[in-house]
């Protein structure tokens, strides 16, 4: 079978970034992610979910390039103040023309 | 009745006690938990109720009764975030961010708590004006906007664009106004058949709701010892201050005492559903744990136990003065 590398990004963040991250995320260039609701505790305290819901984690399989691009944009814009990770593994597919 | 008769006829009620047991359930470690949804969906609900409720009673309600608590509304909502942030800045020291932050939440309102204050009259069978859930309407918007824009002129910054979607296309809006539209245009008659669903069973779902608002404020309050003196101070200060101007702007707009007392249980209460979200967007900086352990720990539990009867203790003796 013809498998390749790519890279798949996850980003845990607080659910208040959840449209602003999609929208990064699909204009950096990724062609689709998953969504699921999470709950869990980081150095930023228990996340804040009391008002707005569960924290978000967000999956998608990407080139390097575009991997490189999320990480710098998350970095930017929400590292600082909000409670987010970001991180990148590597993972092999079939049809590598779907996700670039 | 007695003050202290209403005071314990408070504290004894359902949705008080509710409360308490959901705070018992966090400090003892209960594996209690609200299945995934339905706090949200009871929010949902309980927004969604208040203003249909509150379009019935203004569909018969004559405008020239209603336009001056409207604008004594609208004027309490953009004096106390104001103060809230002089008090802040200047008495507590906090930064912009904390302060606005602080501002924007104070100058709204808690929904749970006006309808805590109304169940209140109702069980004393004080009378208060029907169409109160419109003035929660309006009393929502003017802080947040007016902490926010305090924040980017001292930050020279804009962020309000995308907070005030934040604040309009919010849910307490929507469902508070969209309710509000959909009574004020069905009316009495029309609303009759869904009102099984959204009037009777209010008051078991509210008990619900509180109880799981006992499980969040118990965890705030595990927090409380890390925020300060000052923020404590302030979040059983404001409340009683802001509940005074609510009770006095009530009056002097000619509500009737009950009115006053559930206005000012209005401008007493701290926003914990609308102001946080926006604030999130647009003051990132702002600490979330400072601002929602002060609206969360500690002044909802203080105007649900000792405020509302404060704020309606103070209408009546007012009421003696302006009449």
């Amino acid at each position: 079978m013809n498998t390749h590398a790519i890279k798949k990004v996850t980003i845990i963040a607080e659910s208040v970034l959840e449209l602003k991250i999609i929208e990064d995320i699909k204009r950096l260039g990724a062609k689709g992610y998953t969504l699921i609701e999470v709950r869990g505790e980081g150095t930023k305290g228990r996340h804040a979910s009391d008002w707005a819901g569960n924290s978000v984690k967000i999956e998608t399989l990407v080139t390097d390039l575009v991997a490189e691009a999320i990480l710098q944009r998350m970095a930017d814009e929400y590292f600082e103040y909000y409670a987010i990770v970001a991180f990148v593994e590597n993972v092999t597919v079939v049809r590598q023309e779907k996700f670039s | 009745m007695e003050s202290l008769e209403v005071l314990r006829s408070n504290l004894l009620s359902p949705i008080v006690l509710a409360f308490a047991l959901g705070m018992i359930a966090t400090f003892i470690k209960s594996d209690l938990r609200f299945p995934e949804g339905l706090y949200t969906g009871l929010s949902m609900y309980l927004l969604f109720s208040i203003g249909l409720k509150g379009g019935v009673e203004l569909s018969d309600t004559p405008l020239r009764e209603f336009w001056l608590p409207a604008l004594s509304t609208i004027a309490l909502g953009l004096i106390t975030p104001a103060i809230a942030y002089a008090a802040a800045r200047k008495i507590g020291r906090l930064d912009v961010p904390n302060s606005a932050a602080l501002a924007a939440h104070y100058g709204s309102v808690s929904a749970v708590t006006f309808i805590a204050a109304t169940m209140l009259m109702q069980r004393l069978q004080t009378p208060y004006e029907g169409f109160m859930p419109t003035l929660v309407a309006l009393l929502e918007i003017p802080a947040i906007l007016v902490a926010l824009l305090i924040a980017s002129r001292a930050m020279k910054r804009r962020t309000l664009g995308a907070a005030m979607r934040e604040v309009l296309a919010g849910r307490t809006i929507l469902l508070l106004l969209g309710g509000l539209v959909i009574g004020l245009f069905s009316g009495r008659e029309g609303v009759a058949p869904v009102a099984p669903l959204f009037f009777d069973l209010f008051r078991g779902a509210l008990t619900l709701f509180l109880l799981e608002m006992g499980m969040i404020t118990a965890r705030r309050l595990i927090e409380v010892r890390s925020v300060g003196p000052f923020i404590f101070g302030f979040a059983i200060l404001a409340p009683v201050l802001f509940g005074a101007m609510g009770v006095a702007c009530g009056l002097l707009s000619g509500l009737s005492p009950g009115g006053a007392a559930v206005l000012g249980a209005m401008a007493a209460s701290a926003s914990y559903i609308a102001a946080p979200a926006a604030v999130r967007i647009a003051l990132p900086e702002a600490n979330p744990s400072l601002y929602l352990t002060a609206t969360l720990g500690i002044t909802f539990p203080f105007n649900l136990s000792v405020g509302i009867p404060l704020y309606l203790w103070l209408a009546n003796q007012l009421a003696g003065f302006t009449v």
